[in-house]
């Protein structure tokens, strides 16, 4: 649908006014609300405040180490590209493993904060070397389910049971 | 347990009480979370995610969540059945109409919900009536609790609970209230509303309908900030400062209404009375806007003393106003079953098929005209 007002772009506020019994219907375009001062979506909604941060870096070359441009993670495959389309990481290992490209968009989207504080699991949680060898265990089995390979994968799986079983619990 | 148990009244959280309940509809708090060893969800092969659902459904539902507690399989549920967890508040709309193995579960008479395999494994919230934030807080802290008691979630201790999308990380506390907010809107300051969740970092969205448009007056108002602050301080500077700011605005702007804009009112609430009588045919969307100024009448009459003759004549017409069980008692709760009811997946449900739109909006017209002609 097109703006009623500019007749160029595409209408995303649809506004219905009933004023003296009538019943009006508008569809507008952000802009042109905007300069209608029609404050309908003065916010935006997460994701989308994601995915203008990213389109806001000033450059690829300025935002992401050169060598993340390239990378993508042993664990689950994922890459800065997909992330600029999907607004998503693949695992928790990617925050580590892309930290300096992160980094600035993490400050930014929490008002310049960098580190956690706040609730901690009680029970202490599988320390992330752990998570990240399940991670690991987990894309071999996939890796030899796809191979047929089921020998491999009965093995893996007994892996992955007992590293579970293993978890420490400290007090 | 079957939807249509449920749909034909509206539920705990939407009946009108709690504290401040005139213009803070309710309190909402969800934690994002996910299972560690896992990749997230976008990077998951179908079988990744039916293990996931079926290690979170296992666990959640071996929880002490008290007796009616049931789960819905949301990848298999008809598409009706989505449309009204959704606009029920059960799940989001990304929940419903998403891909791949995914589910949810409801309990404590709705005030609990947990989506599986939503944006992240696992998403739980806590509703309450009211301005409550601070209960929702502890309960679900409670929950969550039991949850980690059983399974380990993804966390660092750099980071804190680990999300699929980084503006979620740290605590993955999202906490809401929904506004009502007529008064604002019709004294022309709803600006005034949007500067100052600009100014203090918040994310406002429209309660019911499609869009980004506040249907109804109702407004959500969310924090955007999960990093490096604590869920009790998020908590705190909504009791604290946002809510108290917002009330007083809309608060204001109803004392402005009594004090020099008394025929505006008069006359809003009067077209609306008389559409709502008598119209044959009205969309949700109409609905929501009349229906707005009718509650508003009702809680400046009943919260600050004021009289109309529409006021007078809403109460005389409607019948009993002191009896909110009655079906013609014109009280808040008959005002917000009215606005949950009408929403075209409760009328289709409760119908028991679906309807095309002329149908809908026909059948939506009759509904409210016996409740406020009886
Ligand atoms: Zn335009
Ligand atoms: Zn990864």
């Amino acid at each position: 649908m097109q703006c009623q007002i500019c007749n160029k772009s595409e209408a995303t506020i649809h506004l219905t006014e009933i004023a003296d019994g009538v019943r009006t219907e508008m569809h507008i375009c952000e802009h042109c609300a905007a300069e209608q001062g029609i404050a309908v979506k003065s916010q935006m909604p997460i994701n989308e405040l994601l995915s203008s941060l990213l389109a806001s870096q000033p450059s690829d070359e300025q935002m992401l180490g050169a060598m993340d441009k390239e990378l993508s993670c042993p664990q689950c495959g994922f890459t800065l590209e997909q992330f600029r389309k999907e607004a998503v990481l693949g695992c928790g290992y990617d925050y580590e493993l892309f930290e300096k490209s992160l980094l600035p968009l993490i400050e930014k989207a929490h008002n310049g904060q960098t580190s956690h504080c706040g609730k901690i699991p009680s029970k202490t949680p599988a320390d992330t070397k752990k998570q990240i060898e399940l991670l690991n265990l987990r894309q071999q089995l996939e890796t030899a389910v796809q191979a047929e390979d089921y020998e491999l994968a009965a093995k893996l799986r007994d892996k992955i049971k007992n590293s579970g079983q293993q978890r420490e619990i400290k007090d | 347990m079957k939807l249509t148990d449920i749909s034909s009244d509206i539920n705990e959280w939407f009946n009108g009480s709690g504290p401040l309940a005139d213009i803070v509809i309710s309190s909402r708090i969800r934690l994002a979370r996910n299972l560690a060893g896992y990749k997230f969800l976008s990077r998951c092969s179908i079988a990744e995610k039916s293990e996931i659902l079926k290690k979170l459904k296992d666990a959640l539902m071996s929880l002490e969540l008290g007796d009616k507690i049931f789960y819905i399989s949301v990848d298999k549920a008809a598409a009706l059945d989505k449309h009204f967890l959704v606009e029920r508040h059960l799940i989001s709309r990304h929940h419903a109409f998403g891909k791949g193995p995914r589910g949810v579960i409801i309990a404590q008479r709705e005030s609990f919900t947990a989506m599986i395999n939503e944006e992240d494994h696992l998403r739980i919230q806590v509703l309450k009536a009211g301005c409550q934030l601070s209960g929702c807080l502890e309960q679900i802290n409670r929950i969550d609790d039991m949850i980690e008691q059983k399974l380990d979630y993804a966390f660092s201790p750099r980071y804190g609970y680990l999300t699929a999308c980084p503006t979620n990380l740290g605590t993955g506390i999202r906490v809401s209230v929904m506004l009502h907010l007529p008064a604002l809107k019709m004294t022309g300051q709803i600006g005034k509303f949007f500067k100052a969740t600009r100014d203090m970092n918040l994310a406002v969205r429209g309660l019911f309908g499609e869009g980004t448009e506040a249907a109804g007056d109702f407004y959500q108002l969310s924090n955007q900030v999960t990093l490096g602050i604590l869920e009790q301080d998020i908590v705190r500077q909504f009791e604290n400062t946002i809510i108290p700011e917002i009330v007083e605005y809309e608060n204001a702007a109803r004392n402005q209404l009594l004090a020099s804009q008394i025929d505006v009112l008069d006359d809003k609430i009067s077209r609306a009375m008389a559409l709502l009588k008598n119209a044959r045919l009205i969309s949700s969307q109409e609905a929501l806007f009349l229906l707005s100024h009718l509650r508003l009448g009702i809680n400046m009459h009943e919260h600050m003393g004021a009289t109309t003759p529409a006021i007078e004549r809403l109460y005389t017409l409607a019948g009993s106003a002191d009896d909110a069980d009655k079906p013609g008692g014109l009280s808040i709760t008959t005002i917000n079953r009215l606005f949950m009811l009408t929403l075209p997946a409760h009328l289709q449900l409760n119908y028991g098929r679906p309807l095309d739109t002329t149908h809908r909006d026909a059948l939506r017209a009759k509904i409210i005209r016996s409740a406020l002609n009886s």
